[in-house]
């Protein structure tokens, strides 16, 4: 029984990642794409980590401090990809609007590469 | 002392966290938690007061269930983005303001932003958070703060203070 509750949860993060990865091809720019991976690092992680740790009960308390530091960390990492592309200007898709005023980028002196 | 007793109670909570109850274990946590705590606590700038524990039993039972409500609700959402042949995706940038002060809520609150799917923290100048969304609802900043982080602040409001 436990270990059905665990393989059940190891599969649905499985689906998580074949969504993201879906995503990762069909979604237009750079933006959309690390949207689309930051699914994997948060419910397809989560469903697995957990569900190692119904498998496996003696590995729970480690589970739950991986999910723990895996959530401090990985947003960090998606978020410095982002700005790092939006001000370099990297390519956007036809649709994208913006609500708000822009500011030049504000990067130290890194040359505008032209693409 | 705060703080060097602040540093060993988180290692030792790690290393249970780690190792599970043994006895032995935990005779050489304490001792390896006493040695890092000594030579770690000098350089800290955070320790735990009396209140701290009161907030983190706010944010374990009031903030993690939302949070874990929104981003099931949110992957479902991308799921079905992703997986509709049209892909009805409408990407923006948008602005808002937070109310939250200290560093470690508005911390908080960037990350939660970040993991749930659909918006990303792009950059967090004072107030003013900076995000990507894949598909904009409303075109005013109210309605995107109220979208995006009104639950979420409204609760660590709450949790911090």
């Amino acid at each position: 029984m436990r270990e059905t509750i665990g393989l059940i949860f190891i599969i649905i993060g499985s689906l998580f990642y074949v969504l993201s990865s879906i995503g990762l091809i069909r979604m237009p720019d750079v933006f959309n794409r690390i949207q689309a991976s930051t699914k994997a690092t948060t419910l397809g992680n989560f469903s697995i980590l957990l569900g190692v740790g119904i498998y496996e009960p003696d590995l729970l308390g480690r589970v739950l401090l991986m999910i723990l530091f895996i959530s401090l960390k990985s947003p960090i990492g998606s978020s410095v990809l982002t700005r790092a592309a939006y001000y370099s200007g990297a390519y956007r898709a036809e649709n994208t609007k913006t609500y708000f005023i822009e500011t030049p980028a504000q990067d130290e002196g890194g040359e505008q590469n032209e693409l | 002392m705060r703080k060097f007793l602040s540093v060993f109670l988180a290692l030792f909570v790690i290393w249970v966290c780690l190792t599970g109850f043994n006895v032995q274990e935990l005779l050489v946590g304490v001792l390896v938690a006493l040695v890092l705590a000594a030579l770690i606590s000098p350089k800290t700038v955070y320790s735990f007061e009396g209140k701290d524990i009161r907030s983190l039993f706010r944010f374990i039972f009031q903030y993690l269930p939302l949070f874990f409500m929104k981003l099931v609700a949110s992957n479902i959402e991308m799921a079905k983005i992703v997986l509709s042949p049209s892909l009805p995706i409408q990407p923006g940038f948008v602005k808002i303001h937070t109310n939250l002060h200290s560093d470690l809520s508005r911390f908080i609150l960037a990350n939660s932003i970040t993991l749930t799917p659909g918006t990303i923290t792009m950059d967090v100048q004072d107030s003013e958070i900076l995000i990507h969304w894949v598909k904009v609802k409303g075109t005013e900043e109210k309605e995107h703060f109220e979208e995006i982080a009104g639950e979420f602040e409204r609760a660590l409001g709450g949790v911090f203070r």
